[in-house]
C-alpha cells in the first residue's frame, strides 16, 4: 500500500514563513514593539494555516514532497510530509500561536529586555522544529536539528547574567557533543546505504553489517536524540535552561526542543532501524530500559524541588521517556501511545509551564513552599493547573490517560508486564509532586495572597484554552486536527500492518 | 580580447601594482578606482575562463605563442579556474574594504599598499593559472615578496613578525625550487603536462622522492602546515589590518592548492612515494589540528585566536589530501573555498572592530553588538560555520571529509575532526558570549576611542564587504552543488564522480 506522492511546496512554505518574520523581526526593532509583535502573530497564524490545509491530505493517505535541493550525488535535502511528521507539525504550529500571545503578555508584564532578539529566536526555532517535522532523510534532520540548538541558545541566555551564562554553556556543551556524535552515526549511515532517505519501518537491514556495528550506530543516534529528549544520564541541562523566561520552557522545552529529542528517536528507531531489525539486534530493549530508569528517578528528584519550574522540568525529564518507552517497545500499540503521548504532554506540560509564568510574573513567587493560599487570588490559574497535574497523574478522561492507557497495552503487547509497573508507579509519584501546590493553594490558608487578582488576560486566556483542550482531547481524541488518527496511521506503517491488535481507546 | 583572457588574469594586476605610486603622486583617489577596477578585470577574467573550462575543456593558452615545453604556459581547468575566481573575489572584496583604513595615509603609502595589495593578487593568481612548476615559482616569490611588505607595513610589532616570516618563508621557498630542481633533473621539463608523462616511469628513483620530501617541506612551511606554521600566528596578527584578511584568508590555500596540483595531477598519489609523504602529511595535519585548536582556545587576541584556528583549518585540507579518496578531495577543495571566504570574512570583522574601537582582545568585546549588528551578524555566521554546524559552508566540507574518511575507514580523522569542531566551538562561543553577554564596563565606555560616535556600524566600504561575505558562507552552505557537481568533480584526476 504504497501512499500517493504530492508534489507540494507547502511544507517548505511552512519552514520559511517564520524564518522570514525572524529577519523582520530583527529589523523591526525594540523601537517599533507593536509591528514588531504583529510580525510574530502573523507568521504564527500563516504557519498553522499552511501546516492544517495539508492534513486533510494527509489524513487522506497522501504524502507531501517538495523537489529534492541536490547538494551531491546521493546527498539530497528534501522535506516530506508523512503522518508522523504531521502529527508534531500541528502540534508545534498550534502550539505556537498559543504560545505567542502568552509570551507577548509575559515579555511586557514583566518589562523584559531584548525582546527583539527573544521574539527573532523563537521564530527560528519555530522553523526549525518544522523542518525536523517535515524531513525527508537524515541530512536534512540534522540540519534543522542543529539549527535548533543554536536558535535555542540565545534565549536560555536571555537573562545575560552569569547563571544564565553557565547553563548557556553546559546547553552546548551536551547539544554540540552529542550532536557530532549523531552526525558520525549519519555518515555513517549514508556511506553504508548510500542514503539515509526515511522510510516507514526502517531501511537498514543486517545486511548492512554485524549486530555489533548496527547496535554502535543505533547508540550514536540515539545518543544524539536522547540528549534532547532528557532521557537520563543525558538530562542535565534540561533543569539548568530553565533559567529562560517561561515561554521558552513552556513551548520549547516541553514542546518544540525536546519533543525534537523524542521526535528524532522515534524516526531513528521507526524510519531509519525499524522495529525488525531493533528486535533482532535487542538495541531497543536497552533503550527502553533507560526510559524506565528515568520515568523513575526524574520523579523522585522532581518531589525534592522547592523551586515550581525545575520540579516541572524534572516532570518533563520523566513524561519525555514515557514517549521514548512507547516507541522502543516496538509494539504497535507501544509506538501509538508513545505518538499520542507527544501530544498529551505537550497540552499538559504547557498548562502546567503557562501556569508557572504567570504566578512569576503576577506575584513574582518561584517556589512552591511561598504559594500558600495562591489560589484564593488566581483561581482560574491554578484550576487549570489542578486540572493539569491530573492529566499528568493519568487521570481519566484528561488527555495524559489516553497515551498511557496504550503505551501500558503496547508493553503487554511486548510481553513487558514490568513497565506496566513502572507506569503506574510514576502515575502515583507524579501526583505526589505536582498535586501538593494545587492543595497548598487552595485550601492552606495565608494571608499574602487574599484579594482576587489573576494573572493578565494575554496570559490568562492561553492558559485556559490548553487545560481545556487538554479535557477536550482526553474525551474525544480526535478533536481537532485528528492527532489519534495520525498516530494510528504512523504506527501501521511502522509496524507495516493495518491491525492495531488489542484495540487502544 | 576574448582569447587572451587567462593572461589578463595576472598581467592586469601586474599594470596596476607597476603604476600604482605613480598614479598615487598625482591622485590618491584615482588610484583606489585603478586598483579596484584591475581586480576587478581580473576577477572577471577569471570567470569568463572558467566558464570557458568548463564548457569546452581545459585552456591551455601559451604565452607570447611558445610553444611548450619551451615557452610558458596558462592552464585553466576547472579547478585552477575556480581557485582563481575564488583568490580574484576575496581580494576584490578585500581592496574595497580598505579604503577607510587608509583615509589618513599619504599619497605614498596610499600607493604603496595598493601596489603591494595588486602584486601580491598577481603572484597568488598567477600561482594558480600556471602550467609550468618554474613559473609557480617565481610567482611565489613574487606574492611571498608582496606578502612581506604588507606584513610589515602593519608597525612595530609587525616588522619582526615579517622579517621571521621572510627568512622562513625564503628557506620554504628555496625548498620549493631544490623540489623543482631534481624533478628538472630527472625528466629535462618544467612543463607540468610534460612532468605528469614523464614521472609515473620515475617513481622509484632516489631523486624523486628527494624532490617530494623537498616539496613537501617547501609547500608545508608556505601553507603553515604544523609543525612548520611558526611564522603564522605573528605575521597574522600584525600584518597590516587592511590586507590582513586576504593574506590570512587566501595566502596559505595557494600553497595548498599547489600540492593537489603536484601530488596529484603531476605525480598521482595512489601508490608509491607521494601516497607515503601525504600519509606523514596527514598524521601532522591531524596534530596541528588538535594543536592549533588548543593554542587558540589559549588566545585573548581575536586576530591570533583567529591565526592558530587558521593552523587547524589548514590541517583539514591536508587531512582530505592524505586520505585520498574522492569524497575526501571534495573536501578538502570545498574547504579551500568555504574557509578562505569564512577566514576572511573573520578576519575583515576584526579589522572593522580594531577600526572603530581600537580593541583586538576578546574581553574588551563587550557590547559590541550594539554598535555594529550587522557585523556582528556575519561574525556568529562565520563562526557557526568555523565550528561547522549545518546549514553554513563549514557543515559541507567537514560533511564531505568525514564521508571520505569512513569510507576510507580511517577512523581516526573521523575523531580529529569531530573533537576539533567542538574545539572550535569552544572558542567561537566565547567570542560570542563576550560580545553579547558582557556588560561593557565603565571605564571602557570612557576611554572609548571610538571612531564613528554615534554612527550605525562602519563605512559602508567596510560594512558591505563583511555582509557580503557573511551571506556568502550561508549562500555556499545551501548552494554548493553547482560547485562540487560542475567544478570539484574534475578536481578528482580522470574526471571522477
Amino acid at each position: 500500500m504504497a501512499p500517493e506522492i504530492l508534489l507540494d511546496y507547502r511544507p517548505l512554505w511552512a519552514v520559511l514563513i517564520s524564518l522570514v518574520a525572524a529577519v523582520l523581526i530583527l529589523f523591526t526593532g525594540e523601537r517599533r514593539s507593536n509591528l514588531r509583535e504583529a510580525w510574530t502573530l502573523i507568521a504564527a497564524f500563516g504557519k498553522v494555516a499552511i501546516v492544517f490545509s495539508m492534513l486533510p491530505l494527509v489524513l487522506g493517505g497522501q504524502v507531501i514532497e517538495i523537489a529534492p535541493i541536490h547538494v551531491a550525488q546521493g546527498i539530497t535535502l528534501q522535506l516530506r510530509v508523512d503522518t508522523a511528521g504531521m502529527l508534531f507539525a500541528a502540534l508545534a504550529s498550534f502550539l505556537w500561536v498559543i504560545t505567542s500571545f502568552y509570551s507577548i503578555g509575559y515579555m511586557r508584564g514583566h518589562h523584559e529586555k531584548h525582546q527583539t532578539g527573544y521574539f527573532a529566536s523563537f521564530a527560528v526555532c519555530l522553523s526549525a522544529t518544522m523542518g525536523i517535522a517535515f524531513s525527508a532523510n537524515l541530512l536534512t534532520f540534522f540540519v534543522f536539528y542543529e539549527l535548533l540548538t543554536i536558535a535555542t541558545y540565545p534565549l536560555v541566555i536571555h537573562k545575560r547574567n552569569a547563571e544564565a551564562i553557565k547553563s548557556g554553556r553546559k546547553y552546548l556543551a551536551y547539544t554540540l557533543i552529542s550532536g557530532q556524535l549523531f552526525l558520525i552515526a549519519i555518515i555513517w549511515t549514508y556511506i553504508t546505504v548510500g542514503n539515509g532517505d526515511f522510510l516507514a519501518g526502517g531501511f537498514l537491514t543486517l545486511e548492512h553489517g554485524s549486530a555489533g556495528l548496527l547496535g554502535l550506530m543505533f547508540l550514536l543516534m540515539t545518543v544524539g536524540a536522547a540528549v534532547k529528549a532528557g532521557v537520563m544520564p543525558f538530562h542535565g541541562w534540561l533543569p539548568d535552561a530553565m533559567v529562560a523566561p517561561t515561554p521558552v520552557s513552556a513551548l520549547l522545552h516541553a514542546v518544540a526542543v525536546v519533543k525534537a529529542g523524542a521526535f528524532g528517536i522515534l524516526r531513528v528507531v521507526g524510519y531509519v532501524f525499524g522495529p525488525e531489525l531493533l528486535g533482532q539486534i535487542g538495541a531497543a530493549e536497552v533503550l527502553a530500559w533507560f526510559a524506565a530508569f528515568t520515568i523513575i528517578v526524574s520523579s523522585l528528584i522532581a518531589m525534592n524541588q522547592d523551586n515550581l519550574k525545575r520540579r516541572l522540568a524534572f516532570s518533563t525529564v520523566g513524561q519525555l521517556s514515557y514517549v521514548v518507552l512507547g516507541i522502543s517497545l516496538l509494539t504497535p500499540l507501544g509506538f501509538l501511545g508513545g505518538m499520542y503521548h507527544i501530544i498529551a504532554h505537550a497540552f499538559m506540560k504547557i498548562t502546567l509551564f503557562f501556569c508557572a509564568g504567570a504566578i512569576y510574573v503576577t506575584t513574582h513567587k518561584e517556589n512552591i513552599s511561598e504559594m500558600h493560599g495562591i489560589g484564593r487570588r488566581m483561581p482560574i490559574t491554578i484550576a487549570a493547573y489542578t486540572i493539569a497535574s491530573f492529566g499528568i497523574a493519568g487521570v481519566p478522561f484528561i488527555v495524559g490517560f489516553i497515551s498511557k492507557w496504550n503505551i501500558a497495552l503496547g508493553a503487554l503487547q511486548g510481553g513487558y508486564a514490568l513497565y506496566v509497573v513502572v507506569l503506574i508507579a510514576s502515575a502515583m509519584l507524579a501526583s505526589t509532586y505536582l498535586l501538593p501546590l494545587a492543595y497548598l493553594g487552595f485550601f492552606k490558608k495565608s494571608d499574602k495572597f487574599t484579594e482576587y487578582g489573576e494573572a493578565r488576560k494575554d496570559m490568562l486566556i492561553p492558559i485556559v484554552i490548553t487545560a481545556v483542550l487538554s479535557v477536550v482531547l482526553g474525551i474525544l481524541p480526535n478533536f481537532g486536527a485528528n492527532f489519534y488518527d495520525l498516530a494510528t496511521m504512523a504506527a501501521q506503517s511502522i509496524v507495516q500492518s493495518i491491525e492495531l491488535v488489542g484495540g487502544g481507546w | 580580447m576574448r582569447e587572451q583572457l587567462p593572461a589578463l588574469i595576472v598581467v592586469v594586476p601586474l599594470l596596476a601594482s607597476l603604476v600604482a605610486p605613480l598614479v598615487a603622486y598625482f591622485s590618491t583617489a584615482l588610484v583606489r578606482l585603478v586598483a579596484i577596477a584591475a581586480i576587478l578585470v581580473a576577477n572577471i577574467s577569471a570567470i569568463g575562463s572558467l566558464t570557458h573550462a568548463l564548457t569546452k575543456g581545459n585552456w591551455h593558452y601559451h604565452f607570447g605563442d611558445w610553444a611548450p615545453p619551451w615557452g610558458i604556459e596558462l592552464v585553466i581547468d576547472p579547478l585552477a579556474g575556480a581557485i582563481a575566481v575564488l583568490i580574484s573575489f576575496v581580494s576584490l572584496v578585500v581592496v574595497i574594504y580598505a579604503g577607510p583604513y587608509l583615509k589618513e595615509d599619504g599619497w605614498l603609502k596610499k600607493g604603496i599598499f595598493y601596489s603591494l595589495f595588486a602584486l601580491l593578487t598577481t603572484g597568488l593568481l598567477g600561482m594558480v593559472v600556471t602550467g609550468d612548476v618554474f613559473n609557480l615559482y617565481v610567482f611565489l616569490e613574487i606574492s611571498s615578496l608582496a606578502g612581506y611588505a604588507l606584513i610589515a607595513s602593519g608597525g612595530n610589532k609587525a616588522v619582526v613578525a615579517a622579517f621571521r616570516y621572510l627568512l622562513i618563508g625564503t628557506i620554504g621557498a628555496s625548498f620549493y625550487l631544490l623540489g623543482i630542481g631534481y624533478l628538472y633533473a630527472v625528466t629535462g621539463t618544467l612543463n607540468m603536462v610534460d612532468l605528469a608523462e614523464k614521472l609515473p616511469l620515475l617513481m622509484d628513483s632516489p631523486a624523486v622522492i628527494i624532490a617530494i620530501v623537498m616539496l613537501v617541506v617547501g609547500l608545508g612551511t608556505k601553507m603553515a602546515l604544523f609543525p612548520l606554521h611558526g611564522w603564522q600566528p605573528d605575521a597574522y596578527t600584525y600584518s597590516h589590518p587592511a590586507a590582513a584578511a586576504f593574506i590570512a584568508g587566501v595566502m596559505g590555500k595557494v600553497p595548498a592548492y599547489a600540492a593537489i596540483r603536484f601530488f596529484f595531477f603531476i605525480m598521482g598519489a595512489a601508490t608509491g612515494p607521494v601516497y607515503k609523504a601525504l600519509q606523514i602529511m596527514g598524521w601532522l595535519a591531524a596534530a596541528g589540528i588538535i594543536i592549533g585548536s588548543l593554542m587558540a582556545i589559549a588566545q585573548k587576541d581575536f586576530r591570533r585566536m583567529l591565526a592558530y584556528s587558521s593552523v587547524a583549518q589548514i590541517g583539514y585540507v591536508v587531512v582530505g589530501l592524505a586520505i585520498g579518496n574522492s569524497l575526501a578531495l571534495i573536501g578538502a577543495v570545498l574547504h579551500i573555498i568555504n574557509h578562505a571566504i569564512m577566514k576572511s570574512c573573520l578576519f575583515l570583522v576584526a579589522g572593522g572592530i580594531q577600526w572603530r574601537t581600537g580593541n583586538v582582545s576578546v574581553e574588551k568585546f563587550a557590547e559590541l553588538n550594539k554598535k555594529m549588528p550587522l557585523t556582528m551578524g556575519a561574525l556568529v555566521i562565520a563562526a557557526l560555520s568555523m565550528v561547522g554546524l549545518p546549514p553554513t559552508a563549514g557543515f559541507f566540507s567537514k560533511w564531505y571529509l568525514v564521508l571520505g574518511a569512513i569510507e576510507a575507514d580511517m577512523w581516526f580523522y573521523v575523531v580529529v575532526i569531530i573533537i576539533s569542531s567542538l574545539l572550535n566551538a569552544v572558542y567561537f562561543f566565547r567570542v560570542i558570549e563576550n560580545i553579547y553577554m558582557k556588560k561593557a564596563s565603565e571605564e571602557a565606555k570612557d576611554k572609548d576611542k571610538d571612531k564613528g560616535k554615534g554612527m550605525f556600524e562602519l563605512p559602508l566600504q567596510m560594512l558591505v564587504p563583511i555582509v557580503v561575505l557573511g551571506l556568502g558562507i550561508l549562500v555556499l552552505g545551501i548552494l554548493n552543488e553547482p560547485i562540487v557537481s560542475q567544478v570539484i568533480q574534475f578536481v578528482i584526476p580522470g574526471g571522477g564522480q
